[in-house]
Parts: C-alpha cells; sequence; structure tokens
C-alpha cells in the first residue's frame, strides 16, 4: 500500500459575515510554524469594471463608492480625478477643501475600527471598545455633512454634491479636539504597555525589498520604511494647501503599522481642523458639458494605501474602459513575505496587519495526513489571544486601563 | 530628480517605443509592441526605480492593449506602458510576475478577462473567474460584450 504524504494545510475563510469581502488562506504548516500561504479572492466578484462602462460618467461615482464600504471616499475621488484630468476640469477651490476633509474623516474612521479589531484578535477587548466608541462621532460627522455615514456620494466631476455648512465647522471643531485627546491617550496606552511591545514587535516583519518588489501601499509601505503617500507625491484636493507631515516607521513589523495608523490619526485631526478653519468661500461645483475623448489616471490616498482608477472615453457618455485598483489588491500577496517562518498564533495579527478589508478567519480546517481536525475561527482567534494572555502573566503586568472623561 | 531629467532617461527607450506622449506634466505613456514590453518595464522598474501600480486590460477592435501602470513617486508621475497585443487569435507577452511579485495577481486577472497568454508566469491559475467559468470565454472581450 503506497502511502501519500500530505502536507498539513491550515485553511482560513473564505467567508466570515463580519467582513465584506470573502479571502480564503490556505497555510501550509510544519508544527506551528507556517511554510507557505496560498490566496484565493474573488468569491464576491461584482464586476464593477463591467459595470461602469455601461454607466454614464456622472453615475459612476455612485457605483464606485460601493466598491467598499470603507473607501467610499476614496474611490469616487480617484475616479472623480481621473475624468476631471483626461477632460481638464478643475473644480472651485471650496470644493477641494471639502473633499480633503470628508477623506481625512474616512481616514479617521477606518483607522480605528482597524485599530479596535486588531485589538480584539490578540485579546485587548477593551481596546476593540473605546476605539468603536471613539469612532462613532466621526460617523456621525459625515453624515451631517453628506447625508450617510458611509457610501457618502458626494464627490462628483467638477466638484462636491454636499458643501459643509457654515454652522456645522463648530461643531467639526469641538468633536476634534474631543477625539484628539482620546486617540493620544489610546497612542499612550499603546506604547506604554509592555506586553503589546513584545506580543507584536518583530511579528509579521515586511521588509522593505520584499515592500518594493510587492509594490505595497499605505500604511504597509510606510511601516516598512518607504516613504511614499499619494497626497504629498502627487497632491490632489487641498493637501497641498494645509501643512501635514508623513508618518513613516522603519521596522516593518505589526508594532510598526499599528503606530503608523495611530499617528495618522492625529495627523488626520490636524488636517482637517486646517483645513476647516481655511475653508474658503465660494461654489463647491462647475459646471461639466461634455467629456471629450482621451484618457486619465487618478490617484488618491485611502486608508489602506493608494487607490487607483484609469479611465477611458471616446467622446461618448459613458467610459469605455474604466479599471479600478483598490489597494489590497497589492497588500495582500505581500502575505507571501511576511507570513512564511511565522508561527500559527501571529497569524491573524499578521494578516489583519494590512488591514485587508477581511480577516475571514471563520472556517479552519487543519488537515493533517490521514487524520482530519477542524479548527473554527474561534480556535484561532483563542491561540492568538492566549499568546497575550500567557505574555502578561510572564511579564506580570495587569491589563491595559483607559480612562474616560 | 526633475521632471526633464525623467524626460531624459525615458531617452534610453526611444528604440523602443513608438511613441512618447504627455497628457500632462504627471501622465507618461509610453507606446510599444507587446514584444518590447517586458524590456521597457524592466528598464522603468529596476533602472528607474518606478513603483508597479497595476495593469489595464482592454479589448481595442484591431489589437488588444495592456497598459502597465508605473509610479514615479518622487515626482508624482505615472508612467503608463502601453502594449499593442496585436496577434488576437493567440494573444501572448512576456510575464513581468518573475520580475515583480506584484504583477502576478493582475495578469491572472487579465487572462482570465481578456485570454491573454502571459509567457513564463509561474501560476497562471484563475483569479478572479469562478471555477465553473467555461472555458475560453472571456468576459471583457468586445463580442462577448455585443
Amino acid at each position: 500500500m503506497k502511502k501519500k504524504i500530505c502536507k498539513p494545510v491550515l485553511a482560513v475563510g473564505p467567508f466570515h459575515p463580519l467582513q465584506e469581502e470573502m479571502e480564503f488562506f490556505q497555510l501550509t504548516v510544519d508544527g506551528e510554524t507556517v511554510t507557505d500561504i496560498d490566496v484565493r479572492i474573488s468569491y464576491n466578484h461584482r464586476g464593477m469594471e463591467g459595470i461602469a462602462e455601461t454607466l454614464q460618467f456622472d453615475q459612476v461615482p455612485y457605483l464606485v463608492s460601493r466598491i467598499c464600504g470603507i473607501c467610499s471616499a476614496s474611490h469616487p475621488l480617484a475616479y472623480v480625478q481621473a475624468v476631471e484630468e483626461l477632460a481638464g476640469i478643475k473644480p472651485p477651490e471650496r470644493a477641494l477643501y471639502v473633499r480633503t476633509i470628508i477623506n481625512e474623516l474616512e481616514r479617521i474612521h477606518s483607522h480605528l475600527l482597524w485599530f479596535g479589531l486588531a485589538g480584539h484578535f490578540i485579546g485587548y477587548d477593551t481596546v476593540f471598545m473605546w476605539a468603536w466608541k471613539y469612532r462613532e462621532p466621526v460617523l456621525d460627522l459625515l453624515e451631517i455633512i453628506t447625508g450617510n455615514r458611509n457610501n457618502y456620494g458626494n464627490v462628483r466631476v467638477g466638484g462636491c454634491r454636499e458643501d459643509i455648512p457654515d454652522e456645522v465647522r463648530p461643531k467639526i471643531l469641538r468633536e476634534l479636539d474631543k477625539l484628539e485627546k482620546k486617540t493620544e491617550m489610546l497612542t499612550k496606552a499603546v506604547l506604554d504597555d509592555p506586553v503589546l511591545h513584545v506580543r507584536l514587535k518583530g511579528v509579521g516583519i515586511l521588509k522593505k525589498e520584499d515592500a518594493i518588489s510587492y509594490a505595497v501601499t499605505g500604511p504597509t509601505a510606510r511601516g516598512s520604511g518607504i516613504g511614499i503617500d499619494v497626497r504629498r507625491d502627487d497632491p490632489y484636493a487641498a493637501y497641498e494647501m494645509v501643512d501635514w507631515k508623513m508618518i513613516v516607521q522603519d521596522e516593518g513589523d505589526v508594532f510598526a503599522k499599528v503606530v503608523v495608523r495611530l499617528l495618522e490619526v492625529l495627523e488626520a485631526v490636524k488636517i482637517i481642523r486646517r483645513a476647516v478653519k481655511k475653508l474658503p468661500a465660494g461654489p463647491i461645483t462647475t459646471e461639466v458639458k461634455e467629456i471629450p475623448a482621451g484618457e486619465g489616471c487618478g490617484r488618491a490616498e485611502a486608508p489602506r494605501g493608494e487607490t487607483f482608477h484609469y479611465v477611458r472615453s471616446d467622446g461618448g457618455n459613458r467610459p469605455v474602459r474604466h479599471k479600478m485598483r483598490a489597494p489590497s489588491f497589492v497588500n495582500v500577496p505581500s502575505f507571501k513575505a511576511s507570513c512564511i517562518g511565522q508561527s500559527i498564533a501571529d497569524v491573524t495579527i499578521t494578516l489583519a496587519a494590512v488591514d485587508p478589508c477581511y480577516s475571514c478567519t471563520e472556517r479552519i480546517a487543519v488537515v493533517d495526513g490521514q487524520k482530519k481536525m477542524v479548527h473554527d475561527y474561534e480556535t484561532l482567534l483563542r491561540l492568538s489571544r492566549e499568546k497575550t494572555a500567557r505574555l502578561r502573566k510572564e511579564m506580570g503586568v495587569e491589563e491595559i486601563k483607559l480612562e474616560d472623561e | 530628480m526633475k521632471l526633464q531629467e525623467l524626460d531624459d532617461s525615458l531617452q534610453a527607450l526611444k528604440d523602443k517605443v513608438i511613441s512618447v506622449d504627455k497628457t500632462t506634466d504627471k501622465r507618461i505613456y509610453l507606446t510599444c509592441e507587446s514584444e518590447k514590453s517586458f524590456g521597457i518595464c524592466k528598464f522603468l522598474y529596476e533602472d528607474l526605480g518606478c513603483r508597479f501600480v497595476i495593469a489595464t486590460g482592454i479589448d481595442s477592435d484591431n489589437y488588444f492593449e495592456i497598459l502597465y501602470h508605473f509610479a514615479y513617486d518622487e515626482l508624482g508621475c505615472v508612467i503608463t506602458v502601453k502594449s499593442l497585443v496585436r496577434d488576437k487569435n493567440n494573444p501572448s507577452v512576456d510575464s513581468l510576475a518573475n520580475l515583480l511579485p506584484a504583477a502576478s495577481w493582475i495578469e491572472r486577472e487579465v487572462h482570465d478577462e481578456l485570454g491573454i497568454e502571459f509567457k513564463g508566469h509561474p501560476d497562471m491559475r484563475r483569479l478572479i473567474l469562478a471555477d465553473d467559468w467555461p472555458e475560453g470565454v472571456y468576459p471583457l472581450r468586445k463580442e462577448r460584450k455585443k
């Protein structure tokens, strides 16, 4: 009788009811160590690029804002900038400021959401509760300005749809002050917590050369020492007109990505505050007649990285080709570089550190030779949380305490 | 590097490209035949240090186009290599995936959408089409769209 040699495979995904995207990870493991990773995507292919060719230029923003509920300001902005580039349209200055404010509010709520989830994955449920609580007023602000907590549909070719009313400006500033204090407290709690240092430093390192060959973007790149940010490199909206700085960390591990995101929240608060104070008077939209034949590339720095849209027009009223690239499309393949050699207990947080619109760690099956063991989402989560609890006990450190007024 | 210096560097490619178009200061389009695109992309990535952004596959009536978008972040430029694949019956082009792992997924996607063969790709499995999608049917080809 022939004996078939099978490598143990740990399957992660494809479905998780909490996440909007389905991804399926097959981890080949040797004991506790991951030796290979394979990713399958597109379980929920929506044919957006095809649909965009059937819509008129001014309808497409509503489609692309539904690519992702979190990045629903970045995608339409990148698209609109591509069309404005090909048609040579200059939106009024006030619209540029409104776009900046909405996109930075989006960055804050996305980073806080990620931070809460990351805390949950490693057993810091207090962090999860607080971060999501602080995120809530940001969504309220977005609702006041655009009418929606997500899927804002606020940009249009040539400007914006909804203005920021003058009476809302003091409220935005007040909420920002509160948020800034709370984010500072969270940042300090993370930087001061010795368990988090041990738990996250040196875990899931994406080396700079790997980050370059996988062409990652956003906090994933900036956490690996690559100083790229579309807001600075190819300025759009009002980013050139307000003062801000880019956050870069060299280590490439999970901790570096946490620090980048937390500091970016604080930076976003400053950007919004300056933009709200400088908000120029005037119209928020300019008249758009026809879109000529041509092509354009639009880029926006979404919370997860560069969003890229390419639009080609033949002079008709619909795009003949519209390519959309979300940052996760280049960030996710980098798991091949960051996960191999990690222990299973560290995989959850390493995968989550990229913030890949997923974390679908729902169905997990370890196939070991002829024996079949089935783990579920709770097992992987438990392994991750147990490691934190063990470290905390070994170090004799109490659980993180957060204070609120 | 300044914009002028970037233009000068791109002169090294002048034997390989059909045309160089600038729609704005920061958007450069290099059109070439499909046989030359690998060399051009290699030059952009290895010699100029450009970052691969994505590729777009287009079915233009008489040929396929593959647009390789590269970002030159220092200047905020997007350099797009338009590779014209003229053989519509057996479309193929050299794969970038071995040189640039970042291109692996998108080449699989373009293969799914348009049926273009990427020669030398290490892993040409389907990326976006479902397992039960019929062989030889390509969703972004013109004949399919009609």
